[in-house]
């Protein structure tokens, strides 16, 4: 910090809305694609072990180790094969959902009563309808938590990935505030992670609440 | 083991948790607790039993009134100073899952600062007093034991340091029925041992007749209905109240007050697994009997044998008897004999001592004799 | 291969072995500020924690804690911390010191919450029977509370330990050296093998230091509640134990 220099410039802010908007804009959309790519691959592994259970401790054994595995590591372990791209973060951040969304997933789907998986079958539902008509809609609140965890998780490591050149909000922080030892960029950076995880969760809770209005009366 | 038991009195105490005005939890309770006795505290939920006890530790301080223990005001003595001596039992035991069980048994012993010897040849004598090995039981964790050595654990826990008083708070109410029953016989047989003074809190009459020495019933808001022993209470229940509250069987909760061990046992025929059938067979004509009891080598009944299952000439396996029902003990009251003996196939009672082996049988006649006995000589 | 082989070349080079950029010194600027950050985190979250979850008093602001270290990201904790640290020390908060400050921040919330929660979930029934037998309140904490929530409060201190560990390679962007040096260079200068060696070194650091706290969980905790919650080493370092992870 060069001397004189105040904490905080608002009117630097000002000045470069659009800049923040764009940084906002890539570490939503770095955020995003992990996410949805989590899901997806979690949805199939979770699907996997509702029907073959035993593939579960493996599952949860190698999600473990990856997510053990420092973020600052794993998101420069896979430069010399995939060089300084998307690629490379990407695959750090969805790895680090995966063991979180499977997790709940399989708990949720296993925390259906096992007498509404036996009425189900009696009033005659297939096995996929039960899936998505009994199981899913009864394993959603635990699956939205995840959700919830999984995106704020990600939100905070996408800071991260400015290091290998992805921008973001985690540019603001570093690339401007710490290394040009310019306070106001490093502030407003994580201000607005932290405004972004916090409206993400929020915003994932009222999605909940709209999906399974059942639950509400067992919330405290 | 000798040990003295202490005089507890309430003097007009009661408990108000709300201000001023609100209904009070206990009211204007007077009650003296003579030394060596259980005084059983039973009543509806609400009725303040367990607020009344927990005052004597005071886990709960009195609003006004006076509680003293052998003269000495609870008040005047630092809290955990009185609790430290006065044995505490709870339902759910509370035993520390991070301690074995010697170290259960030891805690009070060691909060006391008793010299290391001294604590363990304690824990040694306790063990052995409730009945548990302590070779087998001493380093074991509470999670590996049943649901029947942990509360007798919670009981070696409670008198580890000698104490005159023991407050029990439901003791027995998380087992099943069958273990209760031998649960609270063998706390019969030890407290004709140690013979502390005991409060005993339940909402189970039948536990409360069974146990007591002498019984406060207590009424919505601690008002107390009764005091006095289980006898007079069911011969001359003092109000409405009482009377509704023992229930419309106070003839045959009077079962309740006689053991097993006032009736004149019989012997039963018995066998004993590998004998050839034709001796039992022979030994069943000489008795005039239908049925033989099958024991096994340390003389723990097997079950019952009927007279037409011994045909042939081999010899007898634990198969062929019929699991009995459950086992009686001296403790047991005339009242669960009876109800054994009719769900028992042969309408007998099997009667074994401590190390269950056989003493004899009972009928269901010898009891209906006592029923038809005047109430004196129940006890 | 050939790549493996030249990350190999670049551990055995004597040129990494001495001087200021030395294997050795980055270790032990990775280490040691790992260990007073987690020291000083838990001297001050730990006693925290143990109150808030002993008299139940302040959980509002467990919660709050726990809320404020899911958000906030590990950048985040130092960047805030370096213009802080300069803005109080000037030239000397430089280096070691924003870096401390942002680990001891980091280190704070689980450890807070981890004690927290264990407390709260020992049985009433114990703390009754403490009480009834005599137990001071400290000796309740300490005999019966502390033992009993011990693998939950000892998991709390290892998501710290990891989290500090695998965190403090950032310490180079404010000047604090460590294992992140050699990141940051190999970044700069696009040797890839620099850049590959160093996050070798951290992941592995920080599974030891995983391995060390399951040791250690292992040892301390009482067999008696072995049955009761055994932390795997699979088990991941920043989520609360338990079957699902739901947000408080």
């Amino acid at each position: 910090m060069t001397e004189g220099e105040p904490l905080f410039r608002l009117d630097w802010v000002l000045q470069h809305l659009d800049m923040l908007w764009q940084r906002i804009g890539e570490h939503i959309l770095v955020t995003v694609i992990a996410v949805a790519a989590g899901f997806v691959i979690s949805f199939g592994l979770a699907l996997a072990v509702r029907r073959y259970p035993f593939i579960y401790g493996p599952i949860l054994a190698i999600s473990g180790i990856l997510y053990a595995i420092p973020s600052i590591a794993l998101f420069v372990l896979f430069i010399p094969i995939t060089g300084l791209s998307l690629l490379t973060a990407e695959i750090a951040l969805v790895s680090y959902t995966l063991v979180i969304l499977v997790r709940n997933m399989v708990t949720g789907l296993r925390g259906v009563p096992p007498e509404v998986i036996e009425a189900a079958r009696g009033m005659g539902y297939t096995d996929r309808q039960r899936l998505w008509r009994v199981e899913l809609p009864i394993a959603m609140p635990i699956i939205v938590a995840g959700l919830r965890i999984a995106t704020v998780t990600t939100i905070g490591l996408v800071t991260i990935a400015t290091l290998i050149g992805m921008g973001g909000l985690g540019y603001l922080i570093v690339n401007i505030g710490v290394q040009r030892r310019f306070p106001t960029a490093t502030i407003t950076g994580v201000v607005i992670v932290v405004l972004l995880s916090t409206a993400v969760d929020l915003g994932l809770q009222l999605l909940q609440r709209r999906l399974t209005p059942w639950a509400r009366a067992h919330e405290a | 083991m000798t040990s003295s038991a202490a005089v507890v009195t309430l003097d007009h105490v009661s408990k108000r948790y709300g201000p001023a005005g609100t209904p009070p939890a206990v009211s204007d309770l007077s009650l003296t607790i003579p030394a060596g006795e259980i005084v059983v505290l039973v009543g509806p939920s609400g009725c303040g039993k367990t607020t009344t006890m927990k005052m004597i530790n005071r886990l709960i301080e009195p609003t006004t009134g006076r509680i003293t223990i052998d003269g000495e005001d609870v008040m005047r003595l630092p809290a955990v100073e009185l609790r430290r001596r006065i044995g505490y039992v709870i339902q759910q035991v509370g035993l520390f899952p991070h301690l074995t069980v010697a170290e259960n048994v030891a805690v009070v012993p060691r909060l006391l600062r008793w010299p290391e010897t001294r604590v363990r040849d304690r824990v040694e004598e306790l063990l052995d007093l409730v009945r548990l090995d302590p070779a087998t039981y001493r380093d074991r964790y509470p999670s590996a034991l049943s649901g029947g050595e942990r509360q007798r654990v919670g009981v070696a826990r409670a008198l580890a340091a000698d104490p005159p008083l023991m407050l029990m708070d439901e003791p027995f109410g998380a087992v099943d029925p069958i273990l209760r029953d031998r649960l609270q016989n063998e706390f019969l047989r030890l407290q004709a041992q140690v013979r502390k003074t005991i409060v005993f809190v339940t909402h189970d009459v039948d536990e409360a007749i069974k146990m007591a020495d002498r019984i406060a019933i207590l009424q919505r808001g601690g008002i107390l209905a009764q005091y006095d022993t289980p006898d007079a209470i069911l011969a001359e229940p003092a109000s409405e109240f009482v009377s509704r509250f023992v229930g419309a069987d106070r003839g045959l909760k009077r079962l309740s007050l006689g053991r097993v061990r006032d009736l004149a046992l019989t012997s039963p025929t018995t066998a004993r697994v590998g004998e050839a059938r034709a001796d039992v067979r022979r030994r069943l004509d000489e008795a005039g009997a239908e049925y033989a009891l099958l024991l096994d080598e340390s003389d723990k009944p097997i079950g019952w044998i009927e007279r037409r299952d011994l045909s042939g000439d081999d010899g007898v396996t634990p198969d062929d008897a019929t699991p009995g029902s459950p086992t009686l003990q001296p403790e047991s009251t005339l009242r669960d004999a009876l109800s054994a003996m009719l769900g028992s196939s042969v309408q007998l009672g099997v009667v074994v001592d401590e190390a269950e082996r056989v003493l004899g049988v009972v009928s269901v006649d010898a009891i209906s004799e006592v029923l038809r006995a005047p109430a004196a000589t129940v006890r | 291969m050939d790549f493996l082989a030249q990350v190999l070349a670049w551990f055995t080079d004597p040129a990494n072995w001495t001087g200021n950029n030395a294997i050795p010194l980055r270790l032990w600027q990775h280490l040691s500020l790992s260990v007073v950050s987690l020291a000083v985190g838990v001297a001050i979250a730990l006693p925290i924690g143990l109150y808030i979850g002993h008299t139940g008093r302040g959980a509002r602001f467990a919660v709050a804690v726990s809320n404020i270290g899911r958000a906030v990201p590990s950048l985040g904790w130092l960047g805030i911390a370096y213009p802080i640290s300069t803005g109080l020390f000037q030239r000397a908060g430089i280096g070691f010191l924003p870096a401390f400050i942002g680990l001891v921040a980091l280190a704070i919330p689980p450890i807070v919450t981890n004690t927290y929660a264990g407390l709260r979930a020992v049985d009433d029934e114990l703390r009754e029977a403490a009480r009834g037998m005599g137990m001071h309140e400290l000796q309740l904490l300490m005999r019966v509370e502390v033992p009993v929530a011990l693998t939950v409060i000892l998991a709390g201190i290892r998501v710290s330990a990891v989290a500090v560990v695998a965190t403090a390679p950032l310490a180079a962007l404010v000047g604090g050296g460590t294992l992140g040096a050699y990141i940051l260079q190999g970044l700069a200068l696009s040797d890839e093998v620099r850049v590959f060696a160093a996050a070798v070194m951290v992941a592995l650091l920080a599974i030891l230091t995983e391995l060390a706290f399951a040791w250690l969980q292992r040892r301390a905790v009482s067999p008696g509640l072995a049955a009761a919650g055994d932390a795997s080493w699979v088990e991941p370092p920043q989520l609360p134990a338990g079957p699902a992870i739901v947000p408080s």
